[in-house]
C-alpha cells in the first residue's frame, strides 16, 4: 500500500483525503512502536473530532496512548472490523487497520501536516 | 497444576454442615431460590490444603524473592505489625459497634490510633489535617481532587483542566478525568521534568490543579518546583502530590513546604504495609488548612477532656469515600511501622533507598543505556533500546531475570523511554541482594551480546513458561475448558 497520497501528524497519525471526506488511521511507525495492539476504542458515529486533539484511545501489550484527529470533522464510519481484530492495524496499518471516516470540516487544516517524506524523515530523526 | 474443580468428585464433601433445626416460615420469592445446586466443588478438607498450600509455593513476592518493581516500592513489610493488627482487641472490634449509643467510647483506642497516624503523616508530609478513608492509592487521589473540585466550586471559580506531566502514572489522567476535568498533558524534558516553558503556556486560570510525583517517574527530584507551585497559586490553582514516590524524600523534603496543598500517601508502599494481594491498600489524604472542610467525613474531633469522637458534621465535606472508617489494620501497621522507625528511623528510609538505587545505577550504566543522565534518587530508568538491537527487548530481560529467581522492574514505563526498565530496590535490601541483582543483569545483557535467540523462550525454570500476552489481552476468557 503506498503512503504516497497521506498525510502525517506528530502523533503518528496518517489521513487519507477522499474529496470532502478522510480516512484516519496510525501509521506503520506507531504499530510497531506500539507493539502487538490488543484493543482500540471506535469513536461513535457523529462524533465531531478536533484537529491535532485525541479522540480515541489504542492499547497494545505496552501501554495505552490517546489517538489524535488529523483534521476536525464529524465521523460517518468506523471500521467496526478492528473490534474484534485490532491485530488489522498491526498488519495492515494503510490498509485494513484504517480506523475511522469523516466529513471534513476545514480542508485548510492539511497544511499543518507532514507528506510521506517528510514524515519518514520526521521519524528518521526520532530513533536516534 | 490441576484446578480444585478438576479435583472434585460427587459425593466427596469437605465440610460436615450443621443440620438446619430453624424453624423456617418466611416466604421467600421463588424468583430468589436456585433452580440448581451451586456449582462448588467436592474436595475433602486435606485435598483443599493440600491444593492451597501448593498454589501458595508458587506465589512470588517480597517474603520469598527480591522485588525491585518501580515506582511500587515492594519493601519488605514487617511481621511484627501482622501481630499487632491481629490482636484480638483491634481485629474483634465491629466496625458498626461505633455507631451504637455512646459507641465511639466503646473504641477510643481505635480512634486513637487513627489520630496519632494521622497527626504523623502531618509532620512527614507538611500537612494541616489527614483523612484515611481512601483504601488505595488512586482511590486517594480521586479524594484529593474532588476535593480541589469542591474548593474551587466553593469559591465560585469556574475551572475545567488539570496539568499532568507524561510522565505521570496513569491513575493521574484518570482521576481528573472521571472527576470532570480536561486533561492537559505536559511534555516533560531529558529528565522526565515538566518542560517549564510548555508548563507555563498550558497554565490559565482555568487550571484547577497540578499533579505531580516528586521526585518523578524517572527518580529526579523536580529543581523547578518552587515555581511551579508558585506560578500555579498565581493562577488560581491548586497543587497536588501524588505520594507514590515519597519513599525518596522521608525526613528530608515535605510536600507541604514545596507548595503542594494536597498529597495522598500510599501507605502500602512508604510505611510497609501488604500490597494488593497481601493487602489491603490504604490512601490517606492530607490537606492544607484551607481545604480541610472539604474531607470526607467521618472526622475524628478531639474532646477537651482527651476522648476522641467521631463528627458528621460537616457541612462542606465532600461526604463518604469508603464504608466506615477506612482499612483500619493497615492504618494500624502503618502506625506501628511509624511509630518503630521513629524521626531518625524514616530519615535513613530516605537514605538507604536512594543509597541502594544509587549503587546499582553504578553498577549497571556501562551495560544498559540510562534514561537521563541526571542524579537520581530512590529509583532510575534504564532502557534496553542497545540489546533491541539485537532483538532483545525490555520484556525478555524481564523474564531472563525470573529465571535468576527475581520479579523484573516495572517495564515499558514510563511511556516518554523506549525499551524502559525502572528499578527500585528500596531500603530493605542487602548488598548482597544488590550484588546478586546487579549481576544477573550483567549477565543477561552480556548473554543479549552472544546469543539473542536464547532469550525468546524464557523464563525456563518456572511452572508455566513465557505466557502468551498479545492472546491473553485480546482474548480475555479465563474459564477452564472443561468448565
Amino acid at each position: 500500500m503506498s503512503t504516497e497520497d497521506l498525510r502525517f501528524t506528530k502523533e503518528h497519525e496518517w489521513v487519507r483525503i477522499e474529496g470532502a471526506k478522510a480516512v484516519f488511521g496510525l501509521s506503520d511507525y506507531a504499530q510497531r512502536e506500539l507493539g502487538d495492539i490488543t484493543f482500540i476504542e471506535l469513536p461513535p458515529i457523529g462524533k465531531q473530532v478536533a484537529h491535532f486533539e485525541a479522540y480515541s484511545t489504542v492499547e497494545s501489550v505496552k501501554a495505552a496512548n490517546d489517538v489524535y484527529a488529523p483534521l476536525s470533522g464529524e465521523v460517518i464510519a468506523v471500521n467496526s472490523v478492528l473490534e474484534n481484530a485490532p491485530e488489522k492495524i498491526n498488519q495492515s496499518p494503510y490498509d485494513e487497520g484504517w480506523i475511522c471516516r469523516i466529513r471534513v470540516a476545514d480542508p485548510g487544516e492539511t497544511a499543518d501536516l507532514m507528506d510521506a517524506a517528510q514524515y519518514e524523515e520526521y521519524t528518521q530523526g526520532l530513533k536516534s | 497444576m490441576e484446578l480444585i474443580f478438576e479435583r472434585s468428585r460427587p459425593g466427596r464433601p469437605g465440610a460436615a454442615v450443621a443440620h438446619n433445626d430453624v424453624q423456617m416460615d418466611v416466604e421467600v420469592d421463588p424468583r430468589y431460590l436456585r433452580s440448581s445446586d451451586a456449582d462448588l466443588p467436592c474436595v475433602s478438607e486435606p485435598e483443599v490444603v493440600r491444593h492451597f498450600t501448593n498454589l501458595s509455593k508458587r506465589n512470588f513476592g517480597v517474603d520469598s524473592h527480591f522485588y525491585p518493581l518501580g515506582s511500587c516500592t515492594m519493601k519488605y513489610n514487617p511481621k511484627f505489625t501482622e501481630r499487632i493488627a491481629s490482636d484480638e482487641h483491634f481485629a474483634a472490634i465491629h466496625p458498626l459497634q461505633p455507631q451504637l449509643p455512646k459507641g465511639p467510647m466503646l473504641v477510643q483506642g481505635c480512634l486513637e490510633v487513627i489520630v496519632n497516624l494521622q497527626e504523623a503523616l502531618c509532620e512527614i508530609a507538611g500537612m494541616d489535617a489527614f483523612t484515611t478513608h481512601p483504601m488505595a492509592g488512586a482511590h486517594g487521589e480521586l479524594t484529593g481532587i474532588m476535593m480541589i473540585a469542591a474548593y474551587h466550586r466553593h469559591k465560585d471559580r469556574p475551572k475545567k483542566t488539570v496539568i499532568i506531566p507524561d510522565s505521570g502514572h496513569g491513575t493521574n489522567p484518570a482521576t481528573a478525568a472521571i472527576a470532570g476535568y480536561d486533561v492537559v498533558t505536559v511534555p516533560s524534558d531529558r529528565d522526565g521534568c515538566m518542560d517549564f516553558e510548555k508548563f507555563k503556556a498550558a497554565l490559565s486560570d482555568e487550571t484547577a490543579a497540578v499533579m505531580l510525583t516528586c521526585p518523578n517517574t524517572l527518580g529526579v527530584f523536580e529543581p523547578r518546583i518552587r515555581e511551579i507551585a508558585d506560578l500555579t497559586h498565581e493562577a488560581g490553582g491548586l497543587m497536588y502530590y501524588d505520594g507514590a514516590n515519597l519513599n525518596a524524600i522521608l525526613g528530608k523534603a515535605r510536600p507541604g513546604d514545596l507548595g503542594f496543598d494536597v498529597v495522598h500517601i500510599n501507605l502500602h508502599k512508604t510505611f510497609a504495609t501488604p500490597h494488593g494481594g497481601g493487602g489491603p491498600g490504604a490512601g490517606p489524604v492530607g490537606v492544607r488548612k484551607h481545604l480541610e472542610p472539604f474531607l470526607p467525613i467521618s472526622r475524628i474531633r478531639k474532646r477537651q477532656d482527651g476522648t476522641f469522637a467521631l463528627d458528621y458534621d460537616q457541612p462542606l465535606s465532600i461526604g463518604y469515600v469508603s464504608p466506615f472508617y477506612g482499612n483500619f489494620a493497615v492504618l494500624l501497621k502503618a502506625y506501628a511501622y511509624i511509630r518503630l522507625m521513629g524521626r531518625e528511623g524514616l530519615t535513613a528510609v530516605a537514605e538507604n533507598a536512594v543509597l541502594n538505587a544509587a549503587y546499582l545505577r553504578a553498577r549497571l550504566r556501562e551495560h544498559y543505556d540510562e534514561a537521563c543522565a541526571s542524579d537520581t534518587l530512590h529509583e532510575f530508568v534504564l532502557s534496553a533500546s542497545r540489546q533491541a538491537g539485537r532483538r532483545v527487548h525490555a520484556i525478555d530481560i524481564a523474564k531472563g531475570l525470573i529465571d535468576h529467581g527475581m520479579h523484573p522492574p516495572t517495564v515499558y514505563f514510563p511511556l516518554n523511554v523506549k525499551e524502559a526498565m525502572m528499578i527500585e530496590p528500596t531500603e530493605t535490601e542487602t548488598r548482597e541482594t544488590l550484588d546478586a541483582f546487579a549481576e544477573a543483569m550483567i549477565a543477561l545483557a552480556k548473554l543479549a551480546e552472544e546469543d539473542p535467540e536464547t532469550f525468546h523462550d524464557l523464563p525456563r525454570t518456572t511452572p508455566v513458561g513465557r505466557l502468551d500476552e498479545v492472546r491473553a489481552a485480546r482474548q480475555m476468557d479465563v474459564c477452564a475448558p472443561s468448565l
